[in-house]
């Protein structure tokens, strides 16, 4: 949350004349420090490929040929057609020099292009994520938003249950429940694999479990503390409509609290992807990681890396962004500044 | 009364989000109509022969030349009938005239030439290690010159690698874009690395396969396809682990289908380091192994426990004369004590201040290997020897026998990539070593028996020279029979038909039909 404080403060201020050059500042420093994330992340990764355990070409080779018929002789054929014993910092710079011109270069194990390859997996990865976000938020904001209506009664009692249990609960055993109760002995949803409309529900079911139960707590306490607080009583007092009070002071202020947390969530979202993708036979961004580093695809290896580092600074961006649009305090704040 | 609204407004959101969910998912009722639904552990990381393994083949999108049965008995496949010249240096295998590809072109013998001559440019596959000179088009045949007499070519034009594709398969640099075969099944949609679309091939010459469509879905969990078993959303599961088996076969609503592989579970000895070149060590280690518990117990399956290196799926080479691998774990005391190995003061044996400790590499590809190694450890630890196993990248056994650091490997081999084992097992026990055969080790007459066989010259000694074959193996020892394989698949209560290729060649889908 460190590398993008700056530029949604200096958005959509037209009126103030500095703002196109401070957002223009801002964006110039910030696009430096892409650069420099993907210069250090590429550098990093490449070093640790490289030290890891194992001959690159053999590993290639079996990623390849698989086990049955991984050899040294098809190990030597890979090594000399990818020109593995070129000096490593060769290697690097030929990875680097591809980069500048956006050329993330082809896997290889598969052969196929990199970009391409990387994008489908990141989009299933995302869908999945998404559908899982969107599920958790509706259903976490619902149950907090009615517990917070009376704390310490039933409902917000049984919140707190549905927080512990659901965190509790690790998503590969949560998903295998979810599969046996919904696929095994209701038939109702398929239990694994991809590409029909209705696969997704449980992956994403089993995800947003444990994420709505974090969603209900933060909502809950948020909007308790809110409805406390002087201004909302103040604004009942002024005559306003329950609803009224609840949309505008309320709902409004809790989203403050709650997008900030959502935008943490999602990073850790992003890696609990992993296992239920491996678990639902999804071919996302967690299945491509784990067979690229295993078989040392490193082009593979460097997209995926560079791709979740550069999401890291979208997502803080897309916060941002979203808590200026909700919350106008900073935006004042930066005026003053 | 406003909470009251929420309160409902949220309920319904909740049950309508369910009630899509379940909607959505709610019109699997078998129907004939649907396509056939196969779940395996294979994924497909690339379309090229060489590399995509036998998918393609399992398909049943592409033909090789020769083709083979479930005994492994060669049959006619894209190539009618073939023969050899006197001299054993030129084969001939004519086409069949009517073979189509998915596109509409024929299959002509300059296409299949050119298929045949890539795949011998690609390291690691078979045909890459056949004496071959030319490979030619004559009228409707191929033609293949060799330099000296290799008996199993016919064999070898059946492994996958050497799969015939259309020309329009093919982009820039011969890269395989796309799969155009010219088998029963056509593929309809490709989704990289796990999920394929079939149709049946309008234009076959055989006969109209009664399952239209099919599609494959890989799915890399051995838990998660037993789930989709159970849930009725597969009708034919591969790669079943041994306890999801059992409890499928006690729930008794599935049919199960099995045949035993000519693939054994070994254990590979560096027959050139100090401790283990000795064949008495060897044989010690062998009769230390108890394989029938660990057929039972981690196989769950009491009759895998090899007594011999060759499965009786391979019954050219299974010996039922043989004398039977044995557990004797006091025989074993007495060879490594003949040997000079006396326990140390921690149990470990020891020889003039050398510990018998030794490292046992495997992977996890197979998920019955980490298993087996460390009950094989266990059962070593009991005689006083310290086996540290070492989990990794199959590669990691090639690697090792290359630079000589390996000293035990357990993995499984597949004696009939090649229908005839023989081409397998002139690579794997060859004089210098072989990747997933012998290492420094070698028996002058084992390497002149399988020369015999590989000339052909002499038809009639054939069942003697692979009897010596057996017999060397089984008293030296290079690599240490630990168990075979049974493969087994779950299938639906909605198709009848399914016999599964102990060679793993095809799965035969276009012989299945669904239940009437």
């Amino acid at each position: 949350m460190t590398i993008s404080t700056a530029e949604p403060r200096t958005s959509s201020r037209p009126a103030v004349p500095s703002a196109v050059a401070t957002t223009a500042r801002v964006l110039g420093r910030r696009a430096l420090q892409a650069a420099g994330v993907v210069l250090v992340v590429s550098t990093a990764c490449f070093a640790i490929v490289q030290n890891l355990p194992g001959d690159i070409a053999f590993r290639i080779a079996a990623g390849r040929y698989g086990y049955d018929q991984v050899t040294a002789a098809s190990a030597d054929s890979v090594r000399a057609e990818l020109g593995l014993d070129q000096p490593v910092w060769l290697q690097l710079m030929d990875w680097l020099a591809g980069l500048v011109s956006f050329d993330l270069g082809n896997s290889l194990v598969t052969g196929a292009s990199v970009a391409g390859e990387l994008g489908l997996h990141l989009a299933s990865s995302l869908q999945l994520a998404a559908a899982a976000l969107v599920l958790a938020l509706i259903v976490g904001t619902t149950v907090g938003a009615l517990a917070a209506a009376r704390p310490g009664g039933l409902l917000d009692r049984l919140t707190t249950v549905w927080v512990s249990a659901a965190r509790a609960l690790p998503p590969f055993l949560l998903g295998l429940l979810l599969i046996l109760l919904f696929s095994v002995h209701l038939g109702v949803l398929p239990a694994a694999g991809h590409g029909e409309a209705n696969n997704i529900v449980l992956p994403a079911a089993t995800l947003a479990v444990g994420l709505s139960g974090l969603f209900a707590r933060v909502t809950r306490d948020a909007m308790a503390q809110i409805r406390q607080s002087d201004y909302v009583r103040f604004a009942a007092t002024k005559g306003l409509g329950n609803w009224l009070v609840f949309l505008r002071h309320i709902c409004r202020n809790t989203g403050v609290t709650l997008i900030a947390y959502v935008g943490v969530q999602v990073l850790v979202l992003i890696e609990g992807v992993v296992v239920v993708e491996s678990l639902f036979a999804w071919p996302g961004l967690g299945h491509a990681l784990v067979h690229a580093i295993f078989w040392r695809d490193i082009p593979m290896i460097q997209a995926a890396a560079l791709a979740l580092a550069l999401m890291v600074v979208a997502m803080n961006t897309l916060v941002d962004l979203a808590t200026a649009a909700v919350d106008p305090r900073p935006r004042h704040k930066e005026a003053v500044l | 009364m406003g909470w009251q609204k929420m309160r409902v407004a949220g309920a319904s959101a909740v049950a309508l989000l369910m009630i899509a969910g379940c909607a959505a998912g709610g019109n699997d009722a078998p129907a004939v109509t649907q396509p056939l639904r196969v779940v395996g552990q294979f994924e497909f990381h690339s379309l090229d022969p060489s590399t995509a393994g036998g998918f393609f083949t399992r398909l049943q999108v592409a033909e090789t030349l020769v083709d083979a049965d479930v005994q492994g008995v060669l049959q006619p496949g894209l190539a009618e009938s073939w023969s050899a010249s006197a001299d054993g240096l030129s084969w001939t295998f004519a086409l069949r005239p009517d073979a189509l590809f998915h596109d509409g072109t024929a299959v002509t013998a300059e296409v299949a030439a050119a298929a045949l001559t890539t795949a011998q440019g690609k390291a690691g596959t078979p045909l890459a290690t056949v004496p071959l000179k030319a490979i030619s088009a004559e009228g409707n045949a191929v033609r293949v010159e060799l330099a000296e007499p290799f008996a199993p070519l016919p064999a070898v034009l059946a492994h996958t690698s050497t799969q015939i594709l259309a020309p329009s398969s093919y982009g820039p640099d011969q890269a395989v874009t796309k799969v155009v075969g010219s088998g029963p099944y056509q593929v309809s949609h490709i989704e990289p690395p796990a999920k394929v679309e079939l149709a049946a091939f309008e234009q076959w010459h055989g006969e109209k396969p009664d399952i239209s469509e099919v599609t494959y879905q890989a799915v890399g969990r051995a838990e998660s396809r037993a789930l989709m078993a159970e849930s009725g959303q597969a009708d034919v599961t591969f790669g079943m682990d041994p306890s999801s088996l059992q409890k499928i076969r006690q729930a008794g609503k599935l049919d199960i289908a099995a045949v035993t592989l000519p693939r054994s579970i070994l254990l590979k000895a560096n027959s050139g380091h100090e401790i283990l070149g000795d064949v008495q060590v060897r044989r010690a280690l062998s009769l230390a192994l108890d394989r029938e518990s660990m057929a039972t117990a981690l196989l769950r399956d009491p009759e895998m426990a090899a007594t011999q290196l060759f499965p009786p799926s391979l019954p050219d080479w299974h010996q039922a004369s043989a004398k039977p691998l044995e557990h004797d774990p006091a025989a074993a005391r007495k060879l490594l004590a003949d040997a000079g190995w006396a326990p140390g003061s921690d149990g470990i044996l020891e020889r003039d201040g050398r510990k018998f400790t030794v490292t046992l590499r495997t992977f996890p590809d197979r998920p019955e290997l980490p298993i087996l190694a460390t009950a094989i450890q266990a059962k070593l630890k009991e005689l006083g020897i310290a086996v540290d196993v070492k989990v990794g990248n199959s590669s990691e056994i090639p690697a090792g026998h290359k630079d000589g650091s390996l000293e035990l490997a357990l993995y499984s081999r597949n004696y009939a990539l090649v229908p005839d084992a023989l081409v397998t097992l002139t690579d794997d026990f060859a004089p210098e070593g072989g990747d997933y055969g012998s290492m420094g080790w070698n028996d002058p007459a084992l390497t002149s028996a399988l020369h015999d066989l590989a000339s052909g010259n002499d038809a009639g000694k054939a069942a003697e020279s692979r009897g010596k074959v057996t017999d060397i193996l089984q008293a030296q020892l290079p690599v240490i029979p630990v168990a075979w394989y049974r493969q087994s698949a779950v299938v639906s209560p909605r198709v009848d038909g399914v016999t599964l290729d102990p060679l793993e060649r095809s799965w035969r889908l276009s012989d299945l039909a669904w239940k009437k």
